[in-house]
């Protein structure tokens, strides 16, 4: 039994934590972590909820993998009703705190209600409190995690906490933990700002114990880290670059979202790679980069951690930000640097600091920066709502500013907190807004990636690439290659990487593995620390289910086939440049099939026998 | 011949396979507040250092003890605790300039590293070596392998 069997309740309202035995019958059907959270979820709320009310809860979900020396075993997921789109929010995160509340003896943590003044959870193993946080709101992430390792005098305390982007309910407000990981995705830390709730801070030592077969699981976890570190991307690409690895490689497959999907290539795409990280600068003869950094029992270590120049504009006057911070990663990069049109590597690496010090989505947030800069360069908006900044594709000065805005709350920054859906209808343009079912989309343009328009289309988190990764076989050839331009056959490949990805998400592992692992190398893992059969059966069907909970889920809180679509300009509005020059993405070929599938209506609802058949 | 365990902080990338590792071989349990090594990061500057006890010929902590529950292990050197001898009276944690050896609230007793015997399972997890177990009088061979190929001498036939 790798899970603990206990999961937590906190109910806001009432300021009582009870401890209850897990549903093993519910582990045995969803494994863990976002399938088992995600089913808490759907028994326990109304879909129809308002994501920033107190009926809404916010659950925070470990795998069975968690805590155990399985490679990127700490993984955790944050799972609400997001304020962003409406739909089924499940964030992942790694750094420490995921494998700290797993060995303090919880599988789960269950908020419920709302509380009256701030308060941030405290865990010791089974000693758990409700604390006064009114000295910690205001607070960023950064100062919030220090200020409660020194209150309880313990520097092993891990956690997890909102800064102030939580707290003013940005609608993509973070979770960070460990400094600079995060739940970063539809707008969770709002949902934890919306309770009042502020940090959970969490020490264990009672550590994971009861693998179900030990000699087997050591056995299974070793051979499965041999493959990575044999693989190009796990041993190498990942550990020497980062996910900024993909940078230029986007790029040349004329993939990269530029000024807010007007261009599919970025000219400065160069200057904010990981290439750019490792080069010492002309300024200050340091590089960017200073070290890569593992995640809590990865053998990957793909995370970054960068050093700003300090004689940068951004930061020339703020000594608190030239010390080593998370880094890069790709995402970032691309959201606020290619997007915006910003090719100035110190400005994003200070922007992304104050994502995690603040604590919300830079892929978010930058989207909606250059919506708005299309929008000022359109007129639409002017120096009148930008308060004076001249907010233009590829101004770091504007992008600097807006996101202090944003951070503090202040000025314009209310309103690019709202996201480029809210912000793009409010300026009489929404078809501006790069979003499906209201959240921006990740660094792929589908366009130069077709499959990945279906992929973002039917997404059950809105646009993401976290739910159907097919740019590891379209671009990278991971496990198979398969065509970037053709829509043919991206049905199939797109089901079958959003059913494994479920598994993936729900077993405490990062996704990160899954470019030298499929399922065949995550099964001997599962089944040596599980107790029941976890056959490779059992686990496509149960990355089915959850696929389809989710969706069940969405399709109650309202949302319709007319949903699953993409913004007319990747639909009417061919790539300029590239190989994929000509083209638009060809969702209509690939939706009806998709359907058909899943076992869906044309309506895009799951048929009674597929409910039946995945027992849901 | 006797093998250390040897430390190369800068290839530590901090993700806590030798934590794991230690507690699991000693206790049965992944449980990183039961290892004997420690992983530190020190996040300002990005720098992430393992630690633990490098078996001191003059061993403190084992002319500490007041009961001789600190004894060595003939084979590897290693000096290790008598559970059953030991009364936890933490004298050897105040007595050790490193802080290697600590006390064990559930047992009652001190803990610290004692090489497994022989096969170290903090080096056999580590990814990245930045954790080996070599030969005791020879910790600094990979240091001036690496200096020697910098060497730009061309071989002569």
């Amino acid at each position: 039994m790798a899970w603990q069997r206990k999961i937590l309740r906190v109910n806001l309202t009432k300021g009582t934590c009870v401890s209850e035995p897990l549903n093993m019958q519910w582990a045995q059907e969803y494994l863990g972590q976002r399938g088992l959270g995600t089913k808490y979820l759907v028994a326990e709320t109304d879909p129809k909820v308002d994501p920033l009310s107190a009926d809404n809860k916010l659950i925070f979900a470990t795998g069975p993998l968690t805590g155990t020396m399985a490679s990127t075993g700490g993984r955790f997921s944050v799972i609400t009703k997001g304020p962003l789109t409406g739909a089924i929010a499940c964030s992942n995160s790694g750094g420490y705190w995921g494998a700290e509340l797993k060995m303090a003896g919880w599988d789960m943590v269950i908020f419920e209600g709302k509380s009256a003044k701030p308060v941030y959870l405290f865990i010791e193993n089974d000693k758990v409190e409700l604390r006064d946080a009114a000295h910690l709101w205001g607070k960023t992430v950064w100062v919030t995690e220090d200020t409660i390792k020194k209150a309880h005098q313990d520097p092993q305390i891990k956690v997890s906490s909102i800064g102030r982007a939580g707290e003013s309910q940005v609608l993509y407000a973070a979770v960070v933990n460990d400094l600079h990981r995060a739940a970063g995705r539809s707008g969770v830390g709002a949902v934890m700002g919306s309770k009042n709730l502020k940090a959970i801070a969490v020490r264990g030592t009672k550590g994971v114990a009861g693998i179900a077969n030990p000699k087997e699981f050591q056995k299974a976890t070793m051979e499965a880290k041999k493959i990575l570190a044999g693989n190009p991307v796990t041993g190498q690409g990942l550990p020497t670059y980062g996910t900024q690895v993909l940078m230029n490689v986007i790029n040349e497959s004329g993939a990269m979202p530029t000024r807010n999907h007007r261009d599919i290539q970025f000219e400065d795409a160069r200057k904010i790679s990981a290439e750019a990280m490792h080069e010492k600068r002309p300024t200050d003869g340091k590089a960017n980069l200073v070290t890569n950094q593992a995640c809590f029992g990865c053998t990957i270590a793909c995370g970054r951690i960068s050093k700003l120049d300090e004689k940068h504009f951004s930061v020339a006057d703020k000594p608190q930000y030239w010390g080593a911070s998370g880094g890069l990663e790709y995402e970032a990069a691309w959201a606020l640097g290619s997007n915006t049109g910003v090719g100035d590597l110190e400005a994003l690496t200070y922007v992304n600091f104050l994502c995690n010090e603040d604590g919300f989505d830079p892929i978010s947030f930058g989207a909606t920066v250059s919506a708005a800069m299309e929008l000022y360069e359109m007129g639409v908006i002017t120096d009148k709502q930008t308060g004076g900044v001249a907010l233009k594709f590829g101004s770091a000065e504007a992008l600097v500013k807006m996101t202090e805005m944003t951070a503090k709350g202040e000025g314009f920054g209310k309103e690019l907190a709202q996201g480029s859906k809210r912000l793009c209808a409010k300026y009489g343009h929404p078809e501006l807004s790069m979003t499906v079912k209201g959240q921006e989309f990740p660094a792929y343009d589908s366009r130069g990636i077709q499959g990945m328009g279906l992929a973002y289309a039917t997404s059950n988190r809105g646009a993401c690439h976290l739910r159907g990764y097919t740019v590891a076989s379209e671009i990278l050839g991971v496990p198979i290659k398969t065509d970037p331009l053709q829509t043919e056959g991206k049905a199939g490949l797109v089901k079958a990487f959003q059913d494994a990805t479920a598994v993936f998400d729900s077993s405490g592992l990062c996704l990160f593995t899954s470019f030298a692992w499929t399922l065949n190398e995550v099964q001997p893992q599962l089944q040596a620390a599980c107790e029941g059969d976890w056959s490779l059966d059992k686990l496509n069907l149960v990355g089915e289910r959850i696929w389809n909970m989710e969706r069940q889920y969405n399709n109650a809180a309202g949302f319709t086939h007319k949903d699953d679509n993409l913004p007319p300009r990747l639909l009417t509005e061919p790539a300029k440049t590239g190989p994929a020059k000509g083209l638009v993405n060809g969702l209509d070929k690939m939706l009806p099939e998709y359907y058909q599938m899943r076992g869906w209506s044309p309506e895009g609802v799951p048929t009674k026998e597929t409910v039946q058949r995945l027992g849901l | 011949m006797q093998k250390s365990l040897h430390i190369d902080p800068a290839k530590c990338t901090g993700c806590m396979q030798c934590e794991m590792a230690c507690s699991y071989e000693n206790y049965g349990v992944f449980n990183n507040s039961k290892s004997r090594i420690k992983v530190f990061e020190f996040h300002n500057t990005g720098r992430k250092v393992p630690y633990t006890c490098t078996q001191c010929d003059e061993a403190w902590c084992l002319h500490a003890c007041p009961v001789e529950a600190i004894v060595i292990d003939a084979a590897t050197g290693a000096k290790y605790v008598l559970e059953d001898v030991c009364v936890g009276c933490k004298v050897c944690t105040i007595a050790c300039p490193f802080g290697t050896v600590n006390y064990v609230q559930d047992t009652g007793k001190v803990q610290k590293c004692d090489l497994c015997f022989g096969e170290p399972a903090c080096a056999e997890a580590c990814p990245t070596a930045a954790i080996t177990y070599i030969d005791a009088d020879w910790t600094g061979l990979e240091r001036m392998r690496q200096w020697a190929d910098k060497l730009d001498n061309q071989p002569q036939a």
